[in-house]
């Protein structure tokens, strides 16, 4: 058997864009959400500037259902939401509302935990000068907590790669979907070696920038 | 000008409570360094922080500027805030901004323009001596720097009051020495009062005008530093006072002079005008007995002279008697007693 490799390769390309579009689209998603879910997180939790006991337990219920399920049954069990928020349940578009839902809550995690480790007393210094909680949420806390954060998501971006290989084997295309059709039911082992070098550089990359970008907050 | 009325702190609910301040009334003048002396966990820092309202009082008033604090709006604290500087032990200077960005912080959150900051920036870089550091970020700064940095931006809004919050725990002897200086200069050259805690006599001694001492959340003793230091009535007082005068003999020493038959020792402490004249020499000499200074010294206080020392008398003992009523009349003087004091 084997594939013809010169219509081959357009399909290789043709998946990894589709990899690479789900991955980035799900990231500028999950972000926005993740990191205001995070923010609302940490600055609600008890004794922190915007205390509030309602808003903190609800999110953390969230939070709590949500993470602890397998990404391949949320995937498979939020199909019906899929259908009415996308409008199909195949293709790329429909595979980045799972992923999106799925990172937003772990970016969430995330952002909270990395807040938690800033100072407190950097925060009270903020209080003690008179800065709305506005000001202290953008003026110091992102900023003091930002080198941690880009770690974070660059961790959450790597993690992206690897759901984009399973929402692709259930109609997302990519990479995955493309290793699953050629290489595992019709055993041929060249394309899948192909698409698992190409998933180990695209990782490498986002590793690589995210490592560089948060040194760069860092200064060190 | 900062006032406390039976001010209560208390911490937790239920019967996990801790009191952390017991009814404190003081007050602290418009233009005065006072400070306040404690152990750990005396309630000194909670103290402080009812001044900013980083901690509201469970009961009774506290009242900065002839504003009662605990009534005011979210929008007035703000404001209030502002006219009130802090520094902390530890600094908390924000890691990503440079010392510039720090000091130039409080003044973005008022939408200051750009040219009046950083005219205000390099003013105070300038005042506390830290002109060529202005771009380094707080990580490349040693202790001594960064909490000059701290007190440059605490100053950045022109307040009228700074609070200290052990702003020289963290720091060695010398660079302790150069922090207090800058906080006798900002006092003397801006007229801003400061309200300092620590747990070091020597600060005190150093830089305040009058004094507190807590413990167990409440003020025990509360004066004008020489007043105190010369004359303390509670232990805890006098302890913190001979950590820093180290006028007291050690009971080895105490028992093996007591140990001769005629030895009677005395302390004898000079303040005022006393300290500078030749009091012990012409007492003695006129009642014909002999005197030994074995312990004790004598500092500056505020200006003043101050000694405390530890003196035996040989003679007659209707002579040392004598000797010792007459003295009484002028400074005063206690019998050593063989568990010191
Ligand atoms: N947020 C808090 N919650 C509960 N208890 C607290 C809190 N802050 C302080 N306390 C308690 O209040 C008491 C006084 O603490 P405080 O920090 O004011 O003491 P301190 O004199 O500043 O001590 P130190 O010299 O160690 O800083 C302590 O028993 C402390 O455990
Ligand atoms: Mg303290």
């Amino acid at each position: 058997m084997g594939v013809e490799w010169s219509t081959f390769w357009p399909r290789i390309v043709e998946a990894t864009g589709e990899t690479i579009m789900m991955v980035i689209l799900t990231l500028i998603f999950s972000s926005i959400f993740g990191i205001l879910m995070g923010l609302l997180f940490f600055v609600t939790r008890e004794g922190n500037i915007l205390e509030n006991k309602l808003i903190f337990n609800i999110l953390n219920l969230f939070v709590n259902i949500v993470r602890p399920i397998p990404f391949i049954i949320l995937l498979v069990a939020i199909t019906p939401m899929t259908r009415e928020v996308v409008g199909t349940t195949i293709g790329t578009m429909a595979a980045v509302f799972p992923m999106t839902i799925a990172a937003s809550f772990a970016i969430a995690r995330i952002v909270e935990n990395n807040l938690v480790s800033v100072e407190p007393g950097i925060i009270e210094a903020a209080q003690a000068m008179g800065a709305r909680p506005v000001q202290i949420i953008f003026g110091v806390l992102i900023p003091e907590a930002l080198g941690p954060l880009i770690m974070g998501l660059t961790f959450i971006t790597v993690g992206l790669i690897d759901f984009s290989a399973m929402a692709g084997t259930v109609g997302g295309g990519g990479l995955g979907d493309l290793a699953m059709s050629y290489g595992y039911q019709r055993f041929d082992t060249s394309v899948m070696v192909v698409t698992v070098v190409i998933l180990i550089l695209l990782v490498q990359v986002a590793q690589f920038t995210g490592n560089f970008l948060s040194k760069a907050v860092l200064r060190r | 000008m900062i006032k406390f009325e039976e001010v209560s702190k208390v911490f937790g609910t239920g019967d996990k409570t801790v009191q952390a301040v017991q009814n404190v009334s003081l007050t602290v003048n418009k233009g005065e360094i006072f400070g306040i002396v404690g152990f750990s966990g005396a309630g000194k820092s909670t103290l402080i922080r009812l001044v900013n309202l980083l901690e509201r009082p469970s009961s009774g008033k506290v009242i900065v500027n002839d504003f009662e604090i605990s009534s005011i709006s979210k929008d007035e604290l703000r404001k209030l805030r502002r006219r009130i500087g802090m520094i902390f032990q530890s600094f908390n200077l924000f890691n990503s901004r440079t010392v510039s960005g720090n000091i130039a912080y409080p003044l973005k959150l008022t939408r200051t323009n750009k040219q009046e900051i950083d005219r205000r920036v390099k003013e105070l870089l300038q005042f506390v001596g830290l002109e060529d550091k202005a771009d380094k970020y707080p990580e490349q700064l040693s202790g001594g720097q960064r909490q000059r940095v701290g007190i440059a931006r605490a100053l950045a809004t022109s307040p009228d009051i700074l609070i200290c919050d052990e702003a020289t725990s963290a720091l060695d002897p010398e660079t302790t020495g150069e922090i207090l200086n800058l906080l006798k200069k900002i006092n003397k050259e801006y007229n801003i009062t400061i309200l300092l805690i620590t747990h070091e006599m020597h600060v005190i001694r150093t830089i305040c005008d009058r004094m507190a001492v807590m413990e167990n959340g409440e003020v025990i003793e509360e004066g004008n530093v020489y007043d105190i230091f010369s004359n303390p009535q509670s232990k805890t007082t006098q302890s913190f006072i001979s950590s820093v005068l180290n006028d007291k003999l050690s009971p080895r020493l105490l028992a093996k002079l007591h140990e001769k038959p005629a030895a009677r020792l005395y302390r004898v402490v000079f303040t005022g005008e006393a300290s500078s004249e030749p009091l012990l020499s012409r007492v003695t000499r006129k009642h014909q007995i002999d005197f030994n200074i074995i312990y004790g010294s004598i500092n500056e206080l505020q200006d003043q002279l101050f000694g405390s020392l530890v003196v035996e008398f040989y003679g007659e003992k209707s002579e040392v008697d004598n000797v010792v009523k007459e003295l009484s009349e002028i400074v005063e003087v206690r019998e050593v007693a063989h568990h010191g004091s």
